[in-house]
């Protein structure tokens, strides 16, 4: 091996824990990275994949009752190159072993052949064989998680008809890749399963013969969906059209997309904190290193050494420290992505694996990290090459400290000259100190930033669920009743109080802005679900006009006071401009409300409801739910206390992990920046700190000035990182925030002090760990030694 | 007769470095006293700093004993070597060991903050002829005055023994004789026991007693009857 590489090597064996400092920072960035792009790209490519292959559409719509020749008129829309007419229903189902009644998403599959479009891809068993509704295909997270397989049977009432269905085979749908109920804030294979049945069947059940309930697009390349939305929507008018939603509005696709966005930017944003922070300490370390063996450097260069290879072998030991931190992030990586897969294969269903571990995911973020080290490399490594012999061989000039007015400042304090040494070294070098401040409060931000994220789910549980929905479930009717069906409800064994509810699909219109939403219709006054606006903590009143939640008055550029205009899409009536009374805050989705009475006079009737909302005593539960079962009137259930109790649950199972992780990972940042900090600030400060000593200075005096401004930079840069932790969490926010859902922006006081300490440990810790060596600092050497 | 400040019985310091053991001192039985300057001559390796670095606190012995007036150094744990380095040793070093970030004044006035009863950092830094550079920083200033500022840092805190290593060293002849003529006033004005470490045999004659060291050994001791001024001192 040729001498420099040995020197290189002992170099680093030397140095080997502020290389592995450095090294621990860079494999966090290069595992985030590989984490995040290999399941953002991994996600995206599968997704785009089976979308094809299934023939996803593009277009959907619902309607009341549309005539089967529709089709053909559909099909002639300039643009449209597929379309699948199809019957879909919900109803309630009684699988066997499960008290509680489920929600079935019934679908109709054509009498023969396949869909052409939203095609299910066969997982075990087979199609469902003849017209009839004795076999079904139902989707496969269903099946596996009620302990289903092919020959097994239950119940679906139909119209509120109960009849049993055997299931022939289980299959997955791009339309399901997220499988959630309507109105369900996260998925529950158990309660909620997609059921594909004969058209025949369904028709007959439902009395749709000859006609259809729900139409799918696929547009021809090139096609202009706004257009196609247009001719669509209008076609559909007569017959009850619910207005076509593209893609965007599709609860799987959406979800998806919003996971897909939330992966973008954590691949864009967090590796890159990493990779600067470790740029900054390779910086640091050989900046420091270069400056210690400037006679070496020297030496090499008069022995014939050319400046390249002296630049180059600083720039090896760089990429040695580099290439360990990619080995590690690898690693690091292909653990959390393989966690990530886990959890992705719980809540996303695809008929594939989705593979994470591509070449090019490890090969960007190997380069990525590489480059991280070079370029932390490039400044130590021009002051190397720069070097002339004869100068490098001499003594370097002593650093200049000038008096400043601070200093006098100071001074009048009465300070004592060991702080005084501190601030000397601060106001010399103030780049070096702001970066490292810069350093330590990246630490605490990202722990602010991550554990906000428990802030917000506490505050968004509390908004939901405490102050917005109060009730137990909610029963949904095959179709408006009169109000004295909510007498029935309220005869129902356990129910304790019931209150009326009535959803129209509408769009809402403010000049060239519209927006397809369903509006809910509430009595005043009611207890178990309120109008809470999260911003004033207060509940709202609709009045005679309309409540909106903050971003659909966005999309309609619309504000209190402002009328917009309701067009109510069920039956066909003209617009009429309603007042918008209130703009309120609520975390889940999109929303308009209106009086109930208010919303029954729009659609010109008499009091009609088609949910109810009720609270029920838990002791009869059973009897609620058998009798749920039986009513022919309930299509479907959303049990409210099993969301909170399925989302606290999630929230703790990932809870302990992912503050462990974020903490694991800030304190690496701290222990990174403080260690390697400490350790230059003993190499500078070595023979003053011993001439001291031998002053007669104790060691706890000399370790005052070594981690004195460490202390000091931490304390400065804990609160700033609490500032910066805020701003990424706002940027956070911003960036998650979609139709679908908000997260709040509440940072508790725990969350800060947690960041605070949290740091003040890694710093601590780490500085008393070099704090050792001021004990055997060699005092003698020092009395004879020049610097 | 005066009274001893040092005295050393049979004093041994051997370093093992593993394959070898060198012995630095080998028995060395002596003493110095009190307010004299005393001069420790002798060839590099010949013991006299080893010597030094354990008269000063700074180093253990391997056999034999000394002490400080009638407290023995060799007994002392570190703790009391350092308290005993605070409040009665003095040091020059022979390259300065200024604090550079701190002006000539901030530079004694670091001994003076931690001393039990110093002298304003002005006087001493006026004792050795630097009243007028009281705020630069020793980047700023020639060898001669950076030596001066550690003499007027080692004795602000009035130590009643000032060890110095070599501390004309690394200067020339004109600014050396500046120093040593610090190190004379400060003896003779304070009274301030004195232990100067050269290999400079000129220096001999402006001390009381010259003690002559080789191979870990003491040879002669020769007391001067009459002492010259430093400014008659060349090299």
């Amino acid at each position: 091996m040729r001498a420099l590489d040995l020197k290189l090597l002992r170099d680093l064996r030397r140095l080997w824990a502020q290389a592995l400092a450095i090294a621990l920072v860079l494999a966090c960035g290069v595992g985030i990275l590989v984490m995040s792009y290999g399941a953002e790209s991994a996600l995206r490519e599968t997704r785009a994949t089976y979308y094809e292959r299934n023939r996803f559409a593009d277009i959907f719509s619902g309607a009341t009752r549309a005539p089967e020749w529709l089709r053909d008129e559909i099909a002639r829309i300039p643009g449209v190159a597929r379309v699948q007419t199809r019957i879909s229903q919900h109803a309630i189902l009684d699988v066997p072993g499960l008290s509680d009644p489920a929600v079935g998403r019934l679908l109709s599959l054509p009498e023969s052949g396949a869909p052409v479009m939203n095609v299910p891809t066969l997982t075990a068993g087979r199609m469902p064989a003849g017209a009839g509704v004795r076999e079904v295909l139902v989707n496969e997270n269903f099946a596996a998680a009620n302990g289903f397989r092919p020959g097994d049977s239950f119940a679906v009432t139909m119209n509120g008809q109960k009849r049993a269905v055997t299931i022939s085979g289980t299959a997955l749908s791009p339309e399901f890749i997220y499988t959630l109920a309507p109105g369900a804030l996260m998925p529950d294979d158990r309660r909620f399963g997609v059921i594909w049945m004969p058209r025949p069947a369904l028709a007959a059940a439902y009395d749709l013969e000859g006609a259809f309930n729900d139409v799918s697009l696929g547009l021809a390349r090139g096609a202009r969906p706004e257009a196609v939305k247009d001719r669509l929507e209008r076609l559909l008018e007569p017959y009850g059209g619910t207005g076509p939603m593209d893609r965007d509005l599709q609860t799987s696709h959406a979800f998806l997309d919003a996971e897909l966005t939330q992966l973008r930017n954590t691949s864009r944003t967090v590796p890159p904190i990493f990779l600067v922070i470790s740029a900054f300490l390779v910086n640091m370390v050989l900046g420091r290193l270069v400056a210690l063996e400037r006679e070496q450097i020297g030496l090499f260069k008069a022995l014939g050494y050319t400046a390249t290879a002296i630049g180059w072998h600083y720039t090896k030991l760089a990429l040695l420290i580099g290439a360990s931190g990619v080995l590690l992030g690898w690693a690091f990586g292909l653990w959390t992505g393989r966690w990530l897969a886990g959890m992705y294969a719980q809540f996303f269903h695809f008929p594939y694996l989705v593979f994470f571990e591509t070449p090019a995911t490890y090969a960007v973020a190997g380069l990525s990290g590489l480059a991280a080290a070079a370029a932390g490399a490039v400044l130590g490594v021009r002051r190397a090459v720069r070097l002339r012999p004869a100068v490098a061989m001499a003594p370097p000039a002593p650093t200049r400290f000038r008096q400043s007015a601070l200093d006098r400042a100071v001074q009048a304090l009465g300070v004592r000259q060991t702080s005084m040494m501190i601030l000397r070294s601060i106001t010399r070098w103030p780049v070096r100190a702001a970066l490292t401040v810069l350093g330590i409060a990246t630490s605490g931000a990202v722990l602010v930033a991550s554990l906000f994220m428990f802030d917000a789910m506490d505050e968004l549980l509390d908004v939901s669920f405490v102050q917005t929905n109060r009730q137990d479930a909610v029963l949904d009717f095959t179709r408006s009743l009169p109000l004295s069906a909510l007498d029935a409800v309220e005869d129902m064994p356990g129910v304790l109080a019931a209150e009326g509810a009535l959803h129209a699909a509408a769009r809402l219109r403010n000049g060239p802005r519209s927006r397809l939403i369903g509006i809910e219709g509430r009595p005043p006054g009611t207890a178990l679900t309120r109008l809470f606006d999260a911003e004033s903590r207060e509940s709202v009143d609709p009045g005679h006009g309309i409540v909106l939640t903050g971003r659909l008055a966005d999309h309609l550029g619309v504000r209190a006071g402002d009328t917009v205009s309701v067009e109510l899409l069920e039956q066909d009536r003209p617009a009429t401009p309603v007042p918008v009374t209130a703009v309120i805050t609520q975390y889940f989705g999109l929303g308009a409300y209106m009086d109930l009475d208010r919303l029954n006079g729009l659609l010109h009737q008499a009091p009609r409801i088609d949910a109810a909302n009720i609270a029920t005593d838990p002791r009869r539960q059973e009897a609620l739910f058998a009798a749920v079962k039986a009513a022919p009137a309930v299509n479907g259930i959303s049990q409210l206390n099993q969301v909170r109790r399925a989302f606290d649950e999630t929230i703790s199972e990932n809870a302990g992990m992912t503050m462990t992780v974020n903490a694991v990972l800030a304190a690496l940042i701290a222990v990174g920046v403080v260690y390697n900090s400490a350790r230059i600030q003993l190499s500078e400060r070595a023979r003053e700190l011993a001439s001291l000593r031998i002053l007669g200075f104790t060691r706890g005096e000399v370790s005052y000035i070594l981690l004195g401004e460490l202390f000091l930079l931490t304390a400065v840069a804990i609160p700033l990182g609490w500032i910066i932790g805020r701003g990424i969490a706002e940027a956070m926010v911003a960036s998650f925030s979609s139709d679908l859902y908000l997260i709040p922006l509440v940072i508790a006081r725990d969350t800060y002090a947690a960041s605070g300490l949290i740091v003040l440990a890694a710093s601590v810790g780490s500085a008393l760990i070099v704090r050792r060596r001021v004990d055997r600092l060699d005092l003698v050497a020092v009395m004879k030694t020049r610097e | 007769m005066t009274e001893r400040v040092f005295h050393t019985e049979d004093l041994t310091k051997v370093y093992d470095t593993g394959a070898v053991q060198v012995y630095a001192l080998r028995g060395v039985t002596m003493e110095l006293f009190a307010g004299e300057l005393t001069v420790l001559l002798g060839p590099s390796g010949s013991g006299k700093s080893t010597l030094l670095n354990i008269l000063g606190g700074l180093d253990s012995a391997s056999g034999g004993r000394a002490w400080f007036r009638d407290r023995e150094l060799t007994a002392m744990r570190d703790r009391d070597l350092t308290r005993y380095r605070r409040d009665h040793v003095g040091f020059v070093f022979q390259f300065y060991n200024l604090v550079p970030s701190l002006t000539a004044r901030e530079n004694v006035a670091l001994v003076t903050e931690i001393a039990r009863d110093p002298m304003p950092a002005d006087e001493a830094l006026s004792r050795v002829g630097l009243g007028h550079r009281l705020d630069h920083f020793p980047a700023e200033m020639s060898g001669g005055e950076q030596q001066r500022v550690a003499i007027a840092r080692a004795i602000a805190k009035r130590p009643e023994v000032l060890l110095c290593d070599e501390p004309t060293g690394a200067l020339d002849s004109k600014t050396g004789v500046q120093v040593l003529e610090a190190l004379k006033t400060i003896n003779e004005d304070l009274g301030t026991s004195t232990v100067v470490i050269t290999h400079n045999a000129g220096i001999r004659k402006m001390a009381h007693r010259v003690v002559h060291f080789t191979d870990g050994r003491i040879g002669t001791v020769d007391v001067n009857d009459t002492r010259i001024a430093p400014s008659e001192i060349t090299w």
